[in-house]
């Protein structure tokens, strides 16, 4: 990496930078994470130029070190999410986000009718397409496409 | 999971559809068995459905099993707020084998995570409902003589038609044409049509209803329902557009068979009736040994 060169958002001392957020998917990052309810400090940026992406989003979050379960919420949206880990203004641990071939728990099915959406069973999909990401339902075999996927 | 239920007819492998298949035509030759002596099915109908139902308590009935159940949630304790997932518990306690019918979708599967004894789905709302698709396999084999290479014409409603979908995934294992014949409103779901590229399935979608049925070994008919349409203008266009009558058949194969799932109701003629390419009857009548071989096979007896 060119170290020279100026970063768009300023850098932390300590915490996780996600990178190659979608640009169009920041905000939805942001609420999944609960970021707009943090305490910790919370810088990011948006349409920021990305060889990968066109427009990409980043996101820096001081003193926060995020569980894998917490990771997972993001790759539904954010399949090529990036995660430096941040000690001591160095990158000690880089963390790929991976989609998963399950989804457990996390997503909200779209059918009305499906059983997860009438009583208390936990969601389980199969994720069909990594991007966009595509659920199909365990349950009532529904596909849940990427636009209408929302976090329970 | 209880992987001796059947939920959805891609639980089936294809051995297994022409295992169960086999085992239909050996209840066809002998219904009345003791297979299911001193057994107890659970006959759980929360939306009412005569013809699957009676099906299936003739299956049950036949090889000596004992029926316990409700034919309605009026009449469960369903109406007093109780779960699914504690009414199967609690049914599953008492009985062998749980029938269910349900109109939440999914209400199968997850039935068969909190049992302990099989499920077998007799229609989750609008997703699956396996044992009218192994019916139909049924009565398309003992008509062709087999599954293989068939030309089948679907006509009607593809786009809502659960009996449509299942029987084109269950088909998909033996090498099938299809021809779809539908109004665009209809059509058949682009998930299918995915499936089939997918797996090098040939398919042509028409939408006029004419002399192209002459191909055809199978003709599966299906209702145009009027609640389907957000506009009753397009009904009243289509409406009619889908009905089969007996002049259509006269230079159709002489193999060919028209299937229906029932009820009927304008869409074939009542003068089809007599002629010897309906089987829609005799369809109605393959269910009982369909449904007796699947309960053989989900209780290994």
């Amino acid at each position: 990496m060119n170290t020279k060169k100026e970063l768009q958002v300023s850098a932390i001392e300590n915490g996780t930078v996600i990178d190659h957020i979608p640009a169009e998917y920041l905000f939805q990052v942001i609420t999944i994470l609960g970021l707009d309810k943090s305490k910790n400090s919370v810088t990011f940026g948006n349409n920021l130029e990305s060889k990968l992406l066109g427009k990409k989003a980043i996101i820096k979050i001081s003193d926060k070190f995020f569980e894998d379960e917490e990771i997972n919420k993001i790759s539904l949206i954010a399949p090529h999410a990036k995660l430096n880990i941040i000690r001591d203004y160095k990158v000690a641990e880089k963390k790929i986000v991976e989609s998963p071939e399950k989804v457990i728990g996390i997503a909200k099915c779209m059918n009305p009718k499906c059983i997860t959406n009438v009583e208390a069973v936990t969601t389980r999909f199969k994720v069909i397409n990594n991007s966009p990401i595509t659920l199909k339902c365990h349950y009532c075999e529904k596909i849940t496409d990427h636009k209408n996927i929302e976090i329970v | 999971m209880d992987n001796k239920s059947l939920v959805s007819i891609d639980d089936y492998t294809k051995e297994e559809i022409l295992e169960v298949l086999a085992r239909a035509a050996e209840f066809e030759k002998n219904p009345n068995c003791s297979l299911l002596e001193g057994k107890v099915v659970a006959s759980l109908f929360f939306e009412p459905s005569t013809r699957t139902r009676l099906s299936f308590e003739t299956a049950i009935n036949r090889m000596g099993g004992r029926i316990v159940g409700f034919t309605d949630s009026s009449s469960s304790s369903v109406t007093k707020g109780e779960t699914l997932k504690d009414t199967t518990k609690m049914v599953s306690n008492y009985c062998d084998l749980i029938v269910m019918r349900h109109p939440i979708e999914g209400s199968a599967r997850y039935a068969s995570e909190v049992s302990d004894v099989p499920i077998i789905n007799a229609g989750d709302g609008a997703n699956q409902h396996p044992t009218q698709t192994m019916l139909d396999l049924y009565s398309i084999m003992k008509t062709q003589g087999t599954l293989e290479n068939l030309n089948i014409f679907m006509v009607g409603d593809l786009k809502y038609g659960r009996t449509v979908h299942s029987l084109l995934m269950a088909l998909s294992h033996f090498n099938p044409t299809f021809h779809f014949i539908a109004p665009p409103e209809l059509e058949i779901p682009r998930g299918y049509k995915i499936f089939m590229e997918k797996n090098n399935i040939k398919y042509f979608e028409h939408t006029e209803f004419n002399d192209i049925i002459n191909d055809a070994d199978i003709l599966y008919m299906t209702r145009v329902q009027k609640e389907r349409f957000a506009d009753p203008l397009e009904y009243e266009k289509v409406k009619n557009v889908y009905i089969l009558k007996n002049d259509m058949l006269s230079n159709t194969k002489d193999n060919m068979r028209i299937l229906h799932p029932l009820p009927r109701v304008n869409e074939i003629a009542v003068d089809v009736d007599t002629n010897p390419k309906a089987y829609y009857f005799e369809q109605a009548l393959n269910g009982v040994y369909a449904r007796q071989a699947i309960i053989a096979k989900a209780l290994n007896l």
